[in-house]
């Protein structure tokens, strides 16, 4: 063989051992692994075939859900705005109009029976300290049917389609900010004329991120560089269940589906690394112009060498 | 004064004033290079373009930059990789080539001691690549600090720390470097100071000392001959370039230069574009939070084994031992007893030596970045014991080495 490919295959070789021992074997020695569920959610039971009707009419009224919670796609507005809300109960209770379609609807029926069993939080709550949803505790018929009418009652008014932002403002941005996505947790920040109104509104934002820092123990992190700082296996199983990946963390399960994950999953990419595409289409090309110089690079080197040998 | 004459041409006009002519001349179409060499000794050059890539990409990212701990982390997470123009590519090349670097410059100084090439009057050549290793050192670590991650911050506490020499408690010291109790505002801007002007300006001149510093011994070739340079060069002026043992630095040397710079530089764009995480660490992704310590701490891969050398020894013993490493290689024209320059497959023992010192590095290059617990504790002991004993031993098999 060529000495040189031969002193290349060394080189190579003790480079790759390198790189093996202090990337994959290191950091595979470093990070328990956790193998996700799928997003089955198989501790929660099967629900019911349920009646939309029905359970329009449970949520409207017998489960009082609209006495906390706003449904703006069917003309139900908050009860109280962000701050007040955030005051009484920790944190700003969701708007239902997407619930149907971004959480898994075992997880819903679950919640609704148990919210801090469900939440997997039950860690943070008790019998002196209450979850500050309050469950439901059936309204007269069979409790499992009632929650399955409700369930379809939110899967019937959910849209079908939305996208990677409206998922993460529905499921995440009321706890986490993502300042490279212009988002708080009051929603995207406007643009304001004056300083002074900028400033206001900043300090709308800190009133209830101190409110948030009470309910959770500590602020939930900006979530901007998320996606590059942690793994798409890690986010996957973090956000399918928090206690995997970080045993004890106040953070709520969330009950999003598989597809609600990816979506949120994405959107983190888009703020965290919005060039992505234009580097995975400028990639190979650079590579190609360096393979076509080094062909030109040899074949000259051959021309220049042929007087020297 | 000197006389002028009208010129005939730009290169006349430029001769006449700067002798360009002569400087080609000795500088690079009669400076003469052994034709016995293989593709490593392509690496000097490789180093000098990954500079050159380092230096360009570091001029960009300065034009977007704000060395302050509110707003540095966002300028380059958000700034230059997400809104400034191409400024992602800027930022990837000067982070790939910044830990690829110490890649080549490792080949380099393993080639080097492979062929004995720090001897008998190569000393000064190698003793300025030291000196352009440490720097290089100092520089990645200041420019490590820069984007103000949860690595830089805690890589930066960990690595002043040591400042305090242990039993020694010099606190006052590791305060007078980080000027402040924990590394903050003004800590960053010195090391911002550090990392843009006054390192790169050591380095500058110390690639001058060291490209110098090769003048007079010459490179070595891959058999160690002690090739007479006058002799030869004469042979291949009078055209008999198949038999003479040298050949021009330009051309000839460099056409293989830039084959094998091709080659590199597909290697590269590959790992700037499609695989760079093991140079720019997820864990730098996360702001710097001074309540926060991140579960695992570790230097870049490249300072791995003599951070591993310091680790496993109890707190002055591991100083001790992290010091000598620093300087161990420095001497090593000094502990190579032997006058011999020859690959060291030919040099008895000490081919044995090279190949255990280089298997040794790499063991304690992945122990360092290991959890420090259990076997890779005892493995990196074993490793770092290793590491010092082979330095004892090297005088005295040297010695024992035959005179060729």
């Amino acid at each position: 063989m060529n000495k040189e490919i031969k002193i290349l295959l060394v080189v190579v070789f003790f480079t790759l051992v390198t790189y093996w021992g202090v990337e994959p074997f290191a950091h595979s020695a470093m990070h328990k692994h956790v193998e996700g569920e799928g997003f089955a959610y198989k501790e929660f039971p099967a629900v019911k075939a349920g009646d939309a009707a029905k359970g329009g009419e449970l949520v409207m009224g017998a489960a009082a859900c609209v006495g906390c919670h706003s449904i703006k796609s069917q003309g139900m507005p908050a009860p109280m705005d962000a701050a007040t809300a955030v005051a009484s109960y920790g944190v700003n209770p969701p708007d239902l109009s997407s619930i149907g379609h971004i959480y898994d609807e075992k997880f819903l029926a679950a919640l609704i029976k148990n919210p801090a069993h469900a939440l997997g939080v039950e860690h943070k709550f008790n019998e002196t300290k209450m979850h500050p949803m309050t469950a439901f505790f059936g309204a007269g018929g069979d409790i499992d049917q009632e929650i399955a009418d409700m369930v379809a009652y939110f899967k019937s008014i959910a849209p079908k389609e939305m996208t990677n932002k409206e998922v993460f403002v529905d499921a995440c941005s009321r706890c986490h900010a993502a300042r490279y996505g212009n988002l708080t947790q009051l929603g995207e920040t406007p643009k304001f004329k004056y300083e002074k109104d900028a400033l206001a509104y900043k300090v709308k934002v800190l009133e209830y991120q101190d409110k948030l820092k009470a309910y959770m123990g500590k602020l939930p992190p900006d979530v901007s560089m998320l996606g590059k700082s942690r793994s798409h296996h890690f986010l996957e199983t973090f956000i399918e269940n928090p206690q995997s990946q970080l045993p004890g963390t106040s953070m709520p399960k969330v009950g999003l589906t598989k597809e609600g994950t990816e979506q949120v999953i994405h959107y983190l990419t888009e703020i965290g690394d919005a060039n992505k595409p234009a580097r995975d289409s400028l990639g190979w090309k650079v590579i190609l112009f360096f393979v076509i110089f080094t062909i030109l690079a040899y074949l000259w080197k051959q021309s220049v060498w042929s007087k020297l040998h | 004064m000197a006389h002028f004459e009208k010129a005939k041409s730009v290169n006349d006009w430029l001769d006449q004033r700067l002798a360009v002519n002569t400087l080609r001349r000795v500088l690079s179409t009669e400076y003469w290079i052994p034709k016995n060499i293989n593709f490593l000794w392509a690496m000097g050059m490789v180093l000098a373009v990954t500079f050159g890539l380092l230096l360009i990409s570091g001029i960009f990212l300065l034009m977007y930059y704000k060395p302050d701990v509110n707003l540095a982390f966002d300028s380059v997470n958000n700034i230059i990789m997400n809104e400034v123009g191409y400024g992602w590519l800027w930022r990837h090349i000067h982070g790939v080539a910044a830990s690829v670097v110490f890649l080549i410059i490792y080949i380099h100084m393993f080639t080097g001691i492979y062929y004995g090439s720090y001897k008998k009057g190569r000393e000064m050549i190698w003793i300025s690549g030291m000196l352009l290793f440490v720097t290089f050192s100092a520089e990645a670590f200041s420019g490590y600090m820069l984007p103000w991650g949860q690595m830089s911050y805690w890589a930066g506490m960990v690595i002043t720390n040591l400042f305090s020499a242990g039993s020694l408690e010099l606190n006052g010291v590791v305060e007078w470097i980080r000027g402040d109790y924990v590394p903050g505002d003004a800590y960053l801007t010195r090391f911002f100071m550090l990392h843009v002007l006054l390192l790169p300006l050591v380095i500058l001149g110390l690639i001058g000392l060291h490209f110098g510093a090769l003048r007079i011994p010459h490179v070595n070739n891959q058999d160690g001959e002690d090739i007479d340079f006058d002799v030869e060069s004469k042979k291949y002026l009078a055209g008999d370039t198949k038999e003479s043992k040298v050949i021009r630095f330009q051309w000839d040397f460099l056409s293989k230069d830039i084959f094998v710079l091709g080659v590199f530089l597909i290697f590269f764009f590959y790992l700037v574009f499609y695989h760079f995480s093991f140079a720019l660490d997820p864990v730098n992704f996360d702001p710097a939070d001074g309540l926060k310590t991140p579960a695992h701490i570790y230097p870049e891969w490249y300072f791995l084994w003599s951070y591993e050398i310091l680790r496993p020894f109890p707190k002055d013993p591991g100083l001790i031992a992290f010091a000598f490493a620093q300087v161990a290689f420095f001497l090593l024209p000094f502990l190579d007893r032997s006058p011999n320059v020859a690959p060291a497959n030919k040099r008895g023992l000490f081919a044995i030596w090279f190949w255990v010192m280089l298997v040794d590095m790499i063991v304690l290059t992945v122990m360092g970045k290991l959890p420090p617990e259990g076997i890779y504790n005892v493995i990196g002991l074993y490793a770092a014991v290793t590491f010092l004993v082979l330095w004892a031993v090297l005088p005295i098999i040297t010695m024992l080495e035959k005179k060729k």
